[in-house]
């Protein structure tokens, strides 16, 4: 099954250990991933602030291309329902598209606007022709538990995982997300068939901070500790993400939330497809380890090692293990 | 208060229009379920359900000097939870941009940190991090720069952060479509049609 594939700006270079795990993950599979010929930027959070209409043609000009592209005749990459499937790793690229496409298709004065600004550029985009999808729902829905469990060759024994999902893949509810609005479970389930110990992650949907980090730091930093405290309260070996956004701010501003509230947070930061990659047994060169900022190294040192005596429990039984005031052991 | 586009309509039409799905907001109940859900409730002036009750009053002033939109993070916890399903993040958006277009915000970190992006966004189609980094907290907080200078190195060291922009190969045609949807968009605001805006 071939898919039509939009890195987005992020997984050229800041989380380009995403996009090599990514590649490399996909072949392993079988999937086809036709890189979009001259994809632009899709605007992040930052566009539609400023210009509506600017923000929309710029989004609209991926999807024309991949209109262009992935309808072209005879390339046998339309799915059942004769759409052409984009994929996005990167959940605020995902989110961009996808919200194009339904809100083109619901509002006819934006999508003929939207079609004359791309007609300057010589493109044209139908909505409804093109499906964008998670890089993560591909893997879970497309391929499955079972084909992953069955490509497991090196299993991630004894490695306390936190899922985090973030927002923007699971929120706002335009149609083709995960389960779950606010409690989803596919990146536990994916890390269970690759044979890691999913932790109870209470927060695992809550926001990063997005670019707060940038504008308003302390805002995010608070964010930040929330998760970095939520997993180490369950005692994560690491934290993985499917999101460049997200694993920028836990792993780039780990040190600075350490520093802004005197804790010692060391917990690593990993993409879902590094994981895969790991318990597939591909070289791990070629997934982008070492490109964290906090080192994966001892957690990964981990796997296999058989359960120590007197192992954590699966949630806190300790004082701390719920923040009351004034309760005292 | 009467809307600078059109001198008959109010404010809460010209927020709806511009809000895909915006018509929802008429039917806001103002239970309150907006703010309880926001992680970054504690730090706006107002929570969104007082915003909407604002915006219904057509306090326009208030609503635009207020920080609320710009504290928010797009964390869409809001909109799925909204009985009314208030497309609550996309009108947050709405508000940005017209507090923007009409001058409210002036030396703000939020919105210059959108145009900085947005600049190279134009320039190359593609966003490019060391150079909005540089110039966004040059401007804005010149005393961080020593951390965000650590930062940087500890990316750089990582090859994590390019240090010239990458251009995409048809920038005339991305250049036409969006400087034409910009003419449209000024159109729109001298002429009506704040459905485009």
């Amino acid at each position: 099954m071939n898919y039509g594939y939009y890195p987005g700006c992020s997984l050229e270079r800041n989380a380009a250990a995403y996009d090599v795990s990514t590649r490399a993950v996909a072949a392993h599979l079988g999937l086809g991933l036709d890189e979009l010929e001259d994809w632009n930027c899709c605007g992040a959070t930052e566009y539609i602030a400023i210009n509506k209409l600017a923000a929309y043609a710029l989004i609209g000009r991926n999807l024309a291309l991949a209109q262009k592209q992935l309808h072209a005749p005879g390339n046998g990459r339309l799915a059942a329902d004769g759409r052409a499937q984009l994929v996005a790793p990167c959940s605020a690229c995902f989110l961009n598209l996808r919200k194009a496409d339904r809100y083109l298709q619901d509002d006819e004065t934006l999508r003929t606007a939207t079609n004359e600004a791309l007609a300057a550029g010589g493109l044209r985009y139908d909505p409804g022709t093109i499906f964008v999808r998670h890089l993560l729902d591909v893997m879970v829905n497309d391929v499955g538990f079972e084909e992953i469990k069955r490509r497991v060759t090196k299993p991630l024994t004894g490695l306390r995982v936190a899922p985090y999902y973030g927002c923007l893949l699971v929120r706002p509810r335009l149609g083709g997300e995960l389960s779950n609005a606010e409690y989803p479970t596919e990146l536990d389930q994916l890390m269970k068939a690759l044979g890691a110990e999913v932790v109870d992650f209470p927060l695992k949907a809550h926001c990063c901070g997005g670019h707060m980090t940038q504008i308003s730091a302390e805002v995010a930093y608070e964010l930040l500790r929330r998760l970095l405290q939520n997993a180490a309260d369950y005692k994560a070996d690491v934290i993985v993400t499917l999101c460049p956004m997200c694993q920028l701010n836990l792993d780039a501003y780990q040190s600075r939330v350490n520093q802004h509230f005197g804790a010692g947070f060391n917990l690593p930061i990993l993409y879902f497809t590094q994981m895969m990659g790991l318990a597939f047994g591909l070289d791990e060169k070629a997934l982008g380890f070492g490109k964290e900022i906090v080192s994966a190294a001892a957690a990964l040192a981990k796997i296999g090692e058989p359960p120590k005596a007197g192992a954590p429990a699966r949630r806190r039984k300790d004082d701390k293990a719920l923040p009351m005031p004034g309760a005292k052991p | 208060m009467t809307s600078p586009i059109h001198p008959q309509q109010t404010f809460l039409q010209d927020v709806i229009d511009a809000t895909p799905g915006g018509d929802t907001l008429r039917t806001c109940l103002q239970c309150g379920t907006c703010g309880g859900s926001c992680p970054s409730g504690a730090d706006m002036d107002a929570t969104p359900r007082r915003l909407f009750a604002m915006i219904a009053a057509g306090l326009r002033d208030e609503v635009l000097q207020s920080n609320t939109p710009w504290y928010c993070v797009s964390c869409y916890y809001c909109m799925v939870r909204c009985p009314q399903e208030i497309h609550i993040t996309d009108v947050m958006y709405s508000l940005k941009r017209m507090a923007i277009r009409e001058g409210y915000t002036d030396h703000d970190a939020a919105p210059d940190f959108s145009q900085t992006f947005i600049g190279y966004v134009e320039r190359y189609g593609r966003s490019f991090e060391l150079g909005l980094a540089t110039r966004f907290h040059l401007a804005h907080s010149p005393l961080r720069k020593v951390g965000i200078g650590t930062l940087a190195l500890d990316m750089f060291a990582r090859d994590r952060l390019a240090l010239t922009p990458k251009r995409i190969k048809d920038m005339e045609g991305l250049h036409a479509i969006l400087e034409t949807a910009k003419a449209m968009a000024r159109k729109a605001e001298a002429t009506g049609g704040s459905k485009l805006l």
